[in-house]
C-alpha cells in the first residue's frame, strides 16, 4: 500500500463532479425559501414562492419544458432505433458512424443557428425554391425560429442529441453480441427490425439508461438553444430562468431561486413521466411477444428510417453550410439562392472583436481539459492498482452534474462564489466548467483504457518496471488516441457551454459561446455566421489534432494503427 | 521434495512451499514444488483447472477475487510478499506482447536490465541479443512488420535482458504454426537450460511436456473456470 495519494484521488473527482451540484441546490434551495442574509433574507417564508406561482405563463413554460424533456427524447432515441434495428453493418450505418464525432463536437448554439438560418422565413431554404416554386418575392409570414409551440426548439435538440445516443449506442452494443441474438430473432421468422427489437433493444436500453435520462434532463431545461430557437413569450422554464438570474434587480435573486427549483421538480417530473413510460412500454413489449407477431414486411420502415436520418445529417451540415456561407456573404437580396458577391468585409471588420472571446475560450477550456484529463487518468491508474472496477454507484456519479439541470445548481453555485468572494475569477470559472467537461472526459477515455489488455502491465512488471514506468512508458503512449480523443470532446464541452460561462462569469468572460447566443437576438446574419464558425472550428481543430498527432507520431508503427472495434 | 532446509537448497531454485488457490470457496490449487535451476517443470489441466492463476501467483499479479496461501521462494529468499516487479521473475505469454508504439529495439532495451549503465552499452547488449536470435540490425523495425517466429523471438530475447532469476511460460508455443512450434520450444528451453533458470510451464499440449524432459504435474479438472 504505497502510493497512498492516488488513493484520494477518485474522492477527489467525485467531489469535483457532486460537490458543486449538492453546493448548487443548497445554495438555490435557501434563497428559495427566503434566506440569504446578503441579500437581507434573514427568515424563512414563502414569498418566492408565492411570486413565483404568481408569474404569468409560469403553467405554459413548465409544459414547454416537460414537452421539450420528453418529445426530444423520444424522437431522438426512435431514430437510433430506426438506424441501428434497419442498417447496422450496412454502407450507410458506416457512414453514419463515421460522421458522429464530427456532428457531436458541434456546439449546441452553432448547430441551433445553422437550423435557424436554414427554415427561417427569409432563411436559405425559401430563397432556394423561391420565387419559382413558391412564389413568393417577400419572405412568407410564419413563426420560425421561435414558433408558440416549440417545435423549432425540439427539433434543434433533437438533431443535435442523436450523435448522442448513437455514440452511448454504439459503445454499449459489443457487450451484447447484436448480429447473432438478431439471426436467431429472424431465423424464428422476425423481420430484421422487429428482430433487433425484440433480441438487442431490451438489453442495449438497459445499458444506456443513465445517458438517455442526461437527454431528458438537458432537453428539459436546455438555455441556449431554447433562446435561439424557442418560444418567447412565455418562454420555457429554463429561459425564463436566466432572465430572473442576470436581473439587475437583486431582489428577483429570490425568485429565480424558487425557479431553480421549479425547474429540478419538472425535470424530475420529465423523468417520472418517462419511467411510467418505460412500464408502459415494457408491458407492451410483453404483449408482443406472447402474440408472436413477426412484422416481416417492414422494408418501407427500414427506408423511412433511413431517410429520416439522412434528412437529419443534411438539414444539419447544411444549416452549418449556410452559416459559412453568410459570414462572407456581400449583398443577398432575399429570393435569391446564392448572395450576389462574397467578401471578407465583415470578417475585416469583425475579427479584432474576436479575439478576446476566443483567447477566454480556449484559456478555460484548454485549462477545464487538462485538469479533467489529469483527475480521469489518476482515477483511471487508481482503479487498475487498487483492483477495483468503477461500480455502478461511481457510473451514477459521473452522470449526476449531467442529470440534475445544469440551471437549476449553477445559479446557488453563482451565490456561493459571489458570497465567497471568489466572484468572476478565472478558477471559478474553469471550475464551472470542470463540473461538465469531467464526467464527458471520463465516459469518452474509461472503456478504452479498461479495454487494454492487462498482460501487457504484468510483462512491463515481469521484466522489472515499476507501475509508474508502466504508466507513463507503456499506457499513455498506448492509449495515445483515445486519450487525445477525450480531451477533444472535453475541450468541445467547454467551448459549447453556455449557462456556466453566463452565470459564474457574469458576464465579465465572453467567450465565443456567449458572444453567438448573445449576438442571435439581433438580426446581423453576417455578424452571427462568423461567430458561430468559430464555435465550430474550435472543437473541430481540437479533433483535428486528437486524429492527427498519433498518426504523425506512430506513422512507422503499424500496430498503433486505429483499429475498427466494431 | 518438499523438505528442504535452506542449506540444501541451490541458490537459484524456485520452490513453492504449500500453494492454496482458491476462488469463491473452490480451491484451484494445492501443491508444494520446487523447480531446480535449468530445470524445467510442466503443469498440465484442462482450461478451468487453475493453472494459470498458479502462474499468476507466482509472478505477483493474481486478480482481486482469488484467495492465495502459501510461500515462494527463489533462491532461498521469500518472494510471496514483493511486487512483481521486485521478483526478478520473467514470464511468457501465449502471445509475444511486444509493445506496439516502440520499435524491436526499444523493445529490448525496455526489457534490458538496469544494471547494465551506459548508453553505448546498453546499445552493444541489444544488438547482440538480436543477433543471437537471427534478427541482427533489425533495431529500428517497427515489431508488427515482423513474423509470428520473429516477434516470439523478441519477447524471449526481451525477457532474457531483464536477466531473471526463474521463468514462467504461459502456453508459449500455442498459437505457433507446427514446425515453428518445434523448433521455438527447442530454443526457449535450451536457452532457458543454459542460463541454468528454474522454469515453471504451464500448457495443455502432450508434446510441450515430453520436449520439456522435466517432472510433469497434472491437474484435475475442477469445474470452475480460470
Amino acid at each position: 500500500m504505497r502510493l497512498r495519494p492516488l488513493h484520494l484521488v477518485p474522492m477527489l473527482a467525485g467531489m469535483v463532479m457532486v460537490g458543486p451540484v449538492i453546493a448548487g441546490l443548497t445554495g438555490a434551495l435557501l434563497p428559495a425559501f427566503g434566506w440569504l442574509p446578503v441579500l437581507g433574507g434573514e427568515q424563512v417564508s414563502l414569498a418566492p414562492i408565492r411570486a413565483l406561482l404568481d408569474t404569468p405563463g409560469l403553467g405554459r413554460s413548465v409544459l414547454l419544458s416537460l414537452a421539450s424533456g420528453l418529445v426530444t427524447t423520444l424522437l431522438a432515441l426512435l431514430m437510433v432505433i430506426g438506424l441501428l434495428a434497419g442498417w447496422s453493418g450496412t454502407r450507410l450505418f458506416r457512414w453514419m458512424e463515421r460522421l458522429i464525432s464530427p456532428l457531436l463536437s458541434i456546439p449546441h448554439a452553432a448547430a441551433a443557428l445553422g437550423l435557424a438560418f436554414l427554415f427561417a422565413p427569409s432563411g436559405w431554404l425559401v430563397r432556394m425554391v423561391s420565387p419559382q416554386l413558391t412564389g413568393w418575392s417577400r419572405p412568407p409570414d410564419w413563426l420560425f425560429p421561435h414558433d408558440p409551440y416549440g417545435l423549432a426548439m425540439i427539433a434543434g435538440l433533437t438533431i443535435k442529441e442523436i450523435p448522442f445516443l448513437l455514440l452511448v449506442s454504439l459503445a454499449a452494443l459489443p457487450q451484447i453480441n447484436p448480429r447473432t441474438m438478431t439471426e436467431v430473432a429472424r431465423s424464428l421468422g422476425y423481420g430484421p427490425v422487429m428482430g433487433w427489437l425484440h433480441a438487442v433493444w431490451p438489453r442495449l436500453y438497459r445499458q444506456i439508461r443513465l445517458p438517455v435520462f442526461a437527454v431528458i434532463a438537458y432537453a428539459s431545461s436546455a438555455v441556449d438553444v431554447a433562446l435561439i430557437l424557442g418560444p418567447t413569450n412565455p418562454p420555457p422554464l429554463a429561459v425564463q430562468l436566466t432572465r430572473w438570474m442576470s436581473d439587475p434587480d437583486l431582489a428577483m435573486r429570490f425568485l429565480a431561486s424558487a425557479g431553480a427549483i421549479l425547474q429540478l421538480v419538472v425535470t424530475l417530473a420529465a423523468l417520472a413521466l418517462w419511467w411510467g413510460g418505460e412500464r408502459l412500454a415494457g408491458w407492451l413489449t410483453g404483449c408482443l411477444v406472447l402474440s408472436g407477431v413477426r412484422f416481416q414486411r417492414d422494408d418501407w420502415l427500414r427506408r423511412l428510417a433511413a431517410l429520416l436520418n439522412m434528412v437529419v445529417v443534411a438539414v444539419m451540415l447544411w444549416g452549418l453550410a449556410g452559416l459559412v456561407l453568410w459570414s462572407f456573404a456581400g449583398l443577398w437580396r432575399f429570393p435569391e439562392a446564392l448572395p450576389s458577391a462574397l467578401s471578407l468585409k465583415i470578417w475585416q471588420m469583425q475579427g479584432g472583436m474576436l479575439i478576446e472571446p476566443l483567447r477566454n475560450a480556449v484559456l478555460i477550456g484548454g485549462l477545464a481539459t487538462a485538469i479533467g484529463l489529469v483527475l480521469t487518468l489518476s482515477v483511471l491508474e487508481a482503479e487498475i492498482r487498487l483492483g477495483e472496477r468503477a461500480g455502478r454507484w461511481s457510473q451514477l456519479l459521473v452522470y449526476l452534474p449531467l442529470i440534475v439541470p445544469q440551471v437549476a445548481f449553477l445559479f446557488g453555485l453563482q451565490l456561493i462564489i459571489l458570497s465567497s468572494g471568489g466572484a468572476y475569477s478565472l478558477w471559478a470559472m474553469v471550475l464551472g466548467h470542470l463540473v461538465f467537461v469531467l464526467p464527458y472526459v471520463f465516459l469518452s477515455l474509461g472503456d478504452q483504457w479498461r479495454a487494454l489488455d492487462p498482460r501487457y502491465a504484468r510483462m512491463a512488471a515481469s521484466l522489472g518496471h515499476s507501475a509508474w514506468t508502466t504508466f507513463w512508458c507503456l499506457r499513455l503512449p498506448l492509449l495515445t488516441r483515445p486519450i487525445l480523443t477525450a480531451a477533444a470532446v472535453g475541450f468541445a464541452v467547454s467551448i459549447g457551454q453556455y449557462l456556466p460561462t453566463l452565470l459564474i462569469g457574469g458576464g465579465r468572460w465572453e467567450t465565443i459561446t456567449t458572444e453567438a447566443v448573445a449576438l442571435s437576438a439581433g438580426g446581423n446574419r453576417r455578424l452571427i455566421g462568423i461567430y458561430a464558425l468559430m464555435q465550430m472550428l474550435l472543437p473541430f481543430c481540437a479533433f483535428l489534432i486528437a486524429m492527427g498527432l498519433p498518426a504523425l507520431l506512430f506513422r512507422n508503427r503499424r500496430g498503433m494503427a486505429p483499429t475498427t472495434t466494431r | 521434495m518438499q523438505d528442504m532446509t535452506p542449506y540444501d537448497a541451490a541458490s537459484r531454485d524456485l520452490t513453492l512451499e504449500k500453494v492454496q488457490i482458491r476462488l469463491h470457496d473452490a480451491c484451484l490449487i494445492d501443491l508444494s514444488l520446487t523447480i531446480r535451476a535449468g530445470e524445467i517443470v510442466t503443469v498440465m489441466g484442462p482450461s478451468g483447472s487453475g493453472k494459470s492463476s498458479l502462474l499468476a501467483f507466482v509472478g505477483g499479479f493474481l486478480a482481486p477475487g482469488f484467495a492465495a496461501t502459501g510461500r515462494v521462494l527463489l533462491g532461498g529468499q521469500e518472494v510471496t510478499g514483493l511486487p512483481a516487479e521486485q521478483r526478478h521473475i520473467g514470464i511468457l505469454f501465449q502471445d509475444p506482447l511486444l509493445f506496439p508504439h516502440l520499435s524491436v529495439g526499444g523493445n529490448l532495451a525496455f526489457g534490458l536490465s538496469r544494471r547494465i549503465k551506459g548508453r553505448a552499452e546498453r546499445a552493444r547488449r541489444v544488438a547482440e541479443a538480436l543477433e543471437s536470435i537471427n534478427l541482427g540490425g533489425y533495431e529500428a523495425r517497427d515489431p508488427e512488420t515482423l513474423s509470428g517466429g520473429q516477434k516470439a523471438r523478441v519477447a524471449l530475447a526481451r525477457v532474457l535482458l531483464s536477466e531473471p532469476c526463474a521463468l514462467l511460460l504461459d502456453e508459449p508455443f500455442s498459437k505457433l504454426d507446427a514446425d515453428l512450434k518445434a523448433q521455438m520450444r527447442q530454443h526457449v528451453f535450451d536457452r532457458a537450460r543454459s542460463k541454468g533458470l528454474p522454469t515453471l510451464l504451464v500448457t495443455h499440449d502432450e508434446e510441450d511436456a515430453t520436449a520439456a524432459a522435466g517432472p510433469i504435474i497434472r491437474l484435475a479438472q475442477r469445474g470452475g473456470q480460470g
